[in-house]
């Protein structure tokens, strides 16, 4: 009976995934992958208060209160613009527990625990701890509390490499001798590999590193399903380690670069910092933006992270307005990693009440440049950077991006000629028919609204 | 290997091939929730959690056991909370297009 309605939790949250794929059907979705974790959670307790009802319920009370509390406390408060450091956080707790759950199970058992069960307590530790400090640096480097530019650490790879393998062998000394230091020395030298492995990633490259951190959770909860022997945790790891690894690929491959790469190479530099900022540009005023889009029939809006530090889709959404009821036809440009997470700029979007039917994607988008009168960049840049088409020596060479200067005329709104996260120069910035608007994207955003007004 | 333990990589290979194709077409437009959603369901270790916090004895297995439940109700309340608050935003705005 136990098993069957671990089951409909299973197909519950199957049947709430399938939901989360279709924007019309995603909130239901949610709500049934949710009831299917309160099932989950009702069947667990009764299963146990029928075995033994004087268990230590206190424990598990106040873990749930404290931690409920905490979850629907950060749900509540987090702004739109900072979702992907809290989605980050919400994976290394899920990773956590995982990792906990198999510690508990060490301390049960005296770390007497047949092989094959072993192999995956060994696993979920591993992958637990990874996912748990590896995400806990991702959350600091989008917060800001962590430096988000690549930090070299001494030894590079070669170095995670060893404090990777000695996680092994020291799972394996407590497979094979029923070591629980052992298992204690595995878990942190896998706690340490999570910090040195994410650190030296640049910002740039988190939409793979959480995609991927969000796969690990999964699989390190269906690990501590083997654990513990039970069927709704596997299933539900399950889902959620292939899901992650849907989203990795493609962010992976939306940057033309193999994950490999991402996690484990040196990336970046290019051009100097006497390169940048020499050569002449367009600098443009609110009054001479307002005129380039008021006199557009077409504009093409491309959002990047920089939209997303200055909080300014609502006034990407009240320009867009205005330029709207001057019969102005606007669409949304989203590139695949524009921002710190997956779809991250549709979310800022639709807060802004962006009819999602409006964004367009990669493939979507690049044909209607030519078509354009304004293509208008917020806040991104390699995106949007034509030497990923045309220099074979850039480091982003071969990456998909917006073809923005297909359009007549280009205007970018950024804070200063500095370089993106790859920390490379943009020459899109010297084209002829490019206009740089520098400022606050917000306040940028709102002196041309008012421009335009004024027209 | 038990006939237990072959049952469970039986259903997880099963779980991770519906995984795949349930979300390999998933629109970009719905990465975020989608991803934030599935983050949610991870939190299912709290089922494991839970056990491990009710049957545990000693002070480490209770201090164990409580912060495995505490991070796994983070992981699913606040999960999917912030889920449905994003889906609530998401809108096709009728007339326009």
């Amino acid at each position: 009976m136990v098993e069957l309605a671990y089951l409909l939790a299973g197909v519950l949250f199957i049947v709430g995934l399938k939901g989360l794929t279709s924007p019309r059907t995603a909130r239901r979705g949610n709500r049934i992958a949710a009831l299917g974790m309160l099932v989950a959670i009702i069947v667990v307790i009764v299963d146990l208060i029928g075995l033994d009802a004087k268990l230590a319920w206190g424990i598990v009370l106040g873990g749930m209160v404290v931690g409920g509390g905490i979850g629907l406390l950060l749900a509540l408060r987090v702004q739109m613009t900072d979702m992907p450091q809290l989605v980050a956080a919400f994976n290394g707790f899920g990773g956590g527990s995982s990792a906990l759950v198999a510690a508990a199970a060490v301390v049960a058992t005296n770390a007497v625990i047949p092989t094959e069960t072993a192999v995956t307590t060994s696993l979920s530790l591993i992958i637990g701890a990874i996912t748990l400090t590896g995400s806990f640096i991702a959350f600091g480097k989008l917060q800001g509390i962590v430096p988000s530019k690549q930090v070299f650490l001494p030894g590079g790879t070669a170095t995670n490499a060893v404090i990777a393998l000695g996680a092994v062998v020291a799972a394996g000394v407590g497979i094979f001798s029923d070591s629980a230091t052992a298992y204690w020395i595995a878990t942190g030298l896998a706690a340490i590999l999570g910090v040195t492995t994410v650190l030296p990633i640049g910002g740039a490259d988190m939409p793979v590193v959480i995609s991927l951190l969000n796969s690990f959770s999964g699989i390190a909860a269906a690990m501590a399903g083997f654990v513990i022997g039970n069927q709704a945790l596997i299933v539900g790891g399950a889902l959620v380690g292939a899901a992650g690894l849907i989203l990795t690929i493609e962010m992976a491959v939306a940057m033309n670069r193999s994950i490999p790469s991402i996690l484990f190479s040196q990336f970046g530099g290019g051009a100097t910092a006497e390169d940048i900022g020499t050569k002449p540009v367009n600098r443009a005023t609110a009054d001479d933006v307002a005129i380039a889009l008021a006199y557009a029939e077409r504009v093409t809006i491309v959002p990047g992270y920089g939209l997303a530090v200055a909080q300014a889709q609502h006034a990407v959404k009240d320009l867009a307005n205005a330029l709207e009821e001057r019969g102005i036809e606007v669409t949304y440009a989203i590139h695949p990693v524009a921002g710190r997470m997956p779809g991250h700029m549709n979310v800022l979007l639709a807060e802004a009440d962006v009819s999602y039917d409006l964004l367009l994607d990669l493939e979507q988008a690049n044909p209607r440049f030519p078509q354009a009168d304004v293509a208008l960049i917020v806040g991104a840049n390699d995106v949007v950077n034509p030497s990923a088409r045309t220099d074979p020596d850039s480091p982003i060479y071969g990456m998909p991006i917006l073809n923005v200067d297909d359009a007549k005329t280009t205007i970018v709104v950024k804070r200063s000629l500095s370089p993106g996260f790859a920390g490379i120069d943009n020459p899109l910035f010297y084209e002829d028919n490019t206009l740089m608007f520098f400022g606050d994207a917000k306040q940028a955003l709102e002196e041309t609204l008012v421009a335009v007004d004024a027209l | 290997m038990s006939s237990e333990f072959i049952a469970g990589i039986v259903v997880f290979v099963l779980a991770a091939f519906v995984g795949f194709e349930v979300i390999a077409k998933v629109p970009r437009t719905l990465h975020t929730p989608l991803m934030s959603g599935a983050n949610a369901i991870s939190g299912i270790t709290i089922v494991g959690a839970i056990i491990a916090a009710a049957t545990g004895t000693g002070v480490l297995a209770a201090v164990l056991g409580f912060l495995a439940v505490t991070f796994a109700m983070i992981n699913v309340v606040g999960g999917f909370l912030v889920t449905d608050r994003m889906l609530e935003m998401f809108k096709k705005i009728p007339g326009k297009r």
